[in-house]
């Protein structure tokens, strides 16, 4: 018998608080208290920009809720029914079985449609809300070492994401969302040589046949959820093992976290949150109207309604079509190549791929092996906003001609001035979004240093003696100064000299001097404003007294 | 070697291999360090716990304790509401609601109410969060992923050893033939697929439509007499053997829609086009060679065609040539003719495939 549990079995069993004792249970089975020990009162940072990525999470559990209650009702089938349900309009209509079953779910199961509209929303935010949480990370470079397996992770999360919406979309094989269907099929048709296979294979015959409806709907339901899932709980494990990022402020450095303890501070906050998102939704779905299947009608490959438009999410994909001019190539052989449809294929990945790698792509320029676990503010990384910024507009402009008619419908433009436009501010606005971005990031760097050495303007005038008027500016704190001045700044990647010390001539990496190049580019003097020393601050201080 | 170098400098430039320096990298950071008199910039460390209303005076815990009780009071009472909703009101009942219109009453009740239970819920939590849990700060250590250099030498040690003892390097036959072995087995599940669907063959190319098919408007099922045509005007059709209720109906219209147009004779551009029509009746696949939308938005006075999914545009009076937009080809043309009983009818096939093309098309 072990002798160390005795004590405890004689003294506390009989007066151990039930909680206590079903933790006792698990904690023999589980190691629940060491678990506990390490995390219960982990310290999360607080910060709006936090909140992001918690939107994700929620949206994402709400989706999966609500999507567990459609498939009870939901039927995948494109076998064709006249239509008996209580909606009128559509009464006697052939149709499928997936349309039947979502005019069924909008009105005639109590609740169905809030359910329904809840999922779209809620689907809706999520992509939205994975964006916008990128975009946190990428401007504040949290994706540096430690982080760049989870900012993968968040990527794969994206493109999945983009994937199951897409299916979902397609499911009650509506007017809409069959032409996306269709759109697929043509996109697919386009792959060179093995494209009419994939197609054949993956419609289980010609288009649109009856396969591609509970085909998609095993992809929707089961494969790419799972697959999120465990990403997601990978993406929060290493959240936890890595613990949070925090921005520069008195007493918060790289070598430590600030915040409130998970329990219950966090858990109180981030729980109250999920019901926040999960009612505002709710209350969405409850006044505005989404994907009103009904006023469509079932698909059918010979019609069609006009303003057909994707979910935002893929509204950068639709541009990069629309955009595209109708190149058809015949090569010698016979054989059709459609740059049409191709180039918009390649070009969408590309785009998408272009910011997973980037923070590889920065860690090279750097070479920088140590962990950053500050976030640093987007002006003092002017290059890399500015790439971000560049990286948004592309996808402006595509987003834009994904609309091209709709634009051209409510503000009475030309449809083809508006392509046009946008096939050269493709490749025109990013350079200048680029540069424009630069520019600012060192205005503001500018003014940080500014303030810094003179202090805050406090709006007071004071006239002097002899008549001059000037402002009378406030020294910052020291919390304030530290914090302006806590961001460190690199300096451009030397290369050495061409020769050694004996004159002999040393070889250098071609590659170490594009490197050099990039590190001039992201730290060299265009690049970055030196931020004012201590010398500096102490001689205009101590020189110029208040006058300043 | 030469004998003037610094032993230290030459073994790490050897074991690097380095181009480039460290020198770029900033120093040290400036961490935890206590506020020095002379150094204006020096991290003061965290400003002390201020205390909120609610920490010093209970009457302002008591109200916030009483805000957060009455948010989930609301929130029980929300969820009442939904319960009485969902029995009491019918699901087909309309209702007039300010300043949306006209909704599902059921919808709009069972969503406030659900939306506000949930919602007090969360404000209540985040409520009591903000105002009666403790809001001092703490700092809480990192500590740096990578493992020490003597944990990684006692893994690479204890890896050996397992390697070793599985004998992977000595017995190079077993290890290649399991590498062989994992690397087929896979193949068994792509060969599983081949039964997703049929090959291509000439699917693509083949539709509906055979010498003599009578072309019927696709709403009403009626043949078509080249005076019901008329200038103008867009009439969608299909052949007469396609049924609405046929198994393949959706693959086959998929292929074989077509759109008749009238033009006058003079306005016709191309002489081909004019010849496979009859006086004037053109008559084109209305599949879009972009991605497959029936292109079928027509402008009667230019008489273009228009696909409302990406906008191409064809000209219908010079052989659907494309004007505008991503579409790489012409749509289609039927040839057609008026049969003995006075009906249009097809002439044979599409010379060319409808719809988007592929790479097979040529």
């Amino acid at each position: 018998m072990s002798t160390a549990t005795e004590p405890r079995k004689s003294t506390a069993r009989g007066k151990a608080p039930a909680g206590e004792k079903v933790a006792d249970w698990a904690d023999g089975r589980l190691g629940i208290y060491s678990l506990a020990k390490a995390n219960m009162r982990k310290i999360f940072p607080d910060h709006w920009s936090f909140l992001l990525g918690e939107i994700c999470l929620f949206s994402f559990i709400i989706v999966m809720l609500t999507g567990v209650y459609l498939t009870l009702f939901f039927v995948p089938s494109m076998g064709h029914v006249e239509y008996t349900g209580s909606f009128e309009p559509m009464q006697g209509v052939m149709m499928s079985e997936a349309y039947a079953s979502t005019l069924d779910i909008s009105f005639d199961v109590r609740g169905g449609l809030l359910v329904r509209q809840i999922h779209h929303w809620a689907a809706l935010l999520f992509v939205v809300g994975i964006f916008m949480h990128m975009m946190r990370v990428f401007f504040t470079g949290a994706f540096r070492k430690p982080r760049e397996i989870n900012w993968l992770f968040g990527f794969l999360l994206l493109v999945l994401a983009l994937f199951t919406g897409l299916t979902g979309y397609s499911l009650p094989d509506d007017l809409l969302s069959g032409v996306g269907i269709r759109f697929m099929e043509g996109a697919i048709l386009a792959v060179p040589v093995v494209g009419t296979y994939i197609q054949m294979f993956l419609f289980g015959g010609e288009f649109p046949g009856y396969d591609i409806i509970p085909r998609f709907f095993v992809v929707h339901v089961l494969l790419l959820p799972g697959i999120m899932l465990g990403l997601v709980v990978a993406h929060l494990i290493l959240i936890v093992y890595h613990k949070h990022t925090h921005y520069a402020g008195p007493g918060r450095t790289n070598d430590n976290v600030v915040g409130m303890p998970l329990l219950p501070v966090y858990m109180a906050k981030a729980g109250g949150f999920f019901f926040l998102v999960f009612g505002v939704i709710t209350l969405i779905a409850a006044t505005v109207t989404i994907n009103p299947v009904w006023v469509l009608g079932p698909y059918r490959p010979d019609q069609i309604s006009t303003n057909a438009q994707p979910d935002w999410y893929l509204g950068f994909s639709e541009g990069l079509v629309r955009m595209m001019p109708g190149w058809e190539w015949v090569i010698p052989g016979g054989y059709t190549l459609n740059f049409g449809l191709l180039v918009p294929l390649i070009v969408f990945p590309g785009l998408l791929t272009a910011i997973a790698l980037y923070p590889f792509f920065e860690s090279w320029v750097t070479k920088d092996p140590r962990e950053h676990h500050i976030a640093e503010r987007p002006r003092n990384n002017p290059t890399r906003t500015g790439f971000g910024m560049a990286w948004l507009t592309a996808f402006g402009v595509c987003m834009l001609a994904g609309g091209n008619d709709l634009w051209a419908i409510h503000f009475h433009l030309s449809i083809n001035a508006i392509t046009w436009f946008c096939r050269i501010g493709f490749f025109v606005l990013p350079v200048v979004a680029f540069f424009v971005t630069r520019r600012i990031c060192l205005g503001l760097q500018r003014r940080d240093a500014e303030k810094v050495l003179h202090g805050r303007e406090s709006g007071i005038i004071k006239r002097l003696p002899h008549g001059e008027f000037v402002e009378v500016h406030e020294p910052l704190s020291q919390e304030q100064l530290y914090t302006l001045t806590a961001h460190e700044q690199q300096k451009p990647l030397e290369l050495g000299p061409d020769t050694d010390k004996n004159g002999v001539r040393r070889p250098v990496n071609p590659l170490e001097r594009v490197r050099a190049r990039f590190s001039k580019a992201y730290f060299g003097e265009q690049a970055q404003i030196t931020k004012p020393t201590r010398e500096e601050y102490k001689e205009i201080t101590e020189g110029h007294g208040d006058h300043h | 070697m030469s004998d003037d170098r610094d032993p230290t400098t030459s073994s790490q430039e050897t074991e690097t291999r380095k181009d480039v320096s460290d020198d770029h990298l900033p120093g040290e950071r400036r961490s935890g360090e206590l506020a020095v008199l002379d150094d204006p910039f020096a991290d003061p460390g965290l400003p002390p716990h201020e205390h909120r209303r609610q920490d010093i005076d209970e009457r302002a815990a008591k109200r916030s304790e009483r805000t957060v009780a009455l948010l989930f009071t609301v929130s029980m009472l929300a969820t009442i509401g939904f319960i009485v909703a969902y029995v009491a009101i019918p699901i087909d009942r309309i209702v007039y609601i300010w300043p949306i219109g006209h909704i599902s009453g059921l919808n709009f009740a069972l969503g406030t109410t659900l939306g506000t239970a949930l919602f007090c819920i969360g404000a209540g939590a985040i409520h009591w969060a903000r105002t009666l849990m403790s809001d001092e700060e703490r700092s809480e250590e990192r500590h740096a992923v990578a493992a020490t250099p003597e944990v990684k030498a006692h893994v690479l040690e204890e890896f050996r050893k397992g390697a070793e003892e599985s004998g992977i390097g000595r017995r190079k036959l077993v290890r290649n033939t399991m590498l062989g072995a994992v690397a087929l087995v896979p193949l068994s599940g792509v060969v599983l697929l081949r039964d997703l669907g049929p090959l291509p063959e000439d699917k693509l190319r083949k539709t509906a439509w055979r010498e003599g098919s009578v072309i019927v408007n696709e709403n009403t099922g009626e043949p078509l007499r080249p005076e019901d045509i008329v200038v103008g005007s867009l009439t969608q059709a299909m052949p007469d053997d396609l049924d609405h209720h046929d198994h393949d109906f959706h693959a086959q219209i998929a292929k074989a829609a077509v759109m008749l147009v009238r033009l006058e004779p003079e306005d016709i551009k191309d002489p081909r086009s004019a010849e496979w029509g009859h006086e004037g009746i053109l008559c084109f696949s209305k599949i879009c060679t972009h991605i497959g939308c029936p292109a079928t938005l027509y402008e009667q006075q230019t008489h273009h065609a228009l696909c409302p999914c990406h906008q191409s545009t064809f000209d219908l009076s010079d052989g659907a040539r494309v004007l505008f937009g991503p579409a790489g080809h012409p749509l289609p043309q039927l040839r057609i003719t008026v049969n003995d009983d006075g009906y249009l009818a097809a002439l044979g096939d599409f010379e060319e495939p409808p719809g988007p093309s592929f790479w097979e098309r040529g």
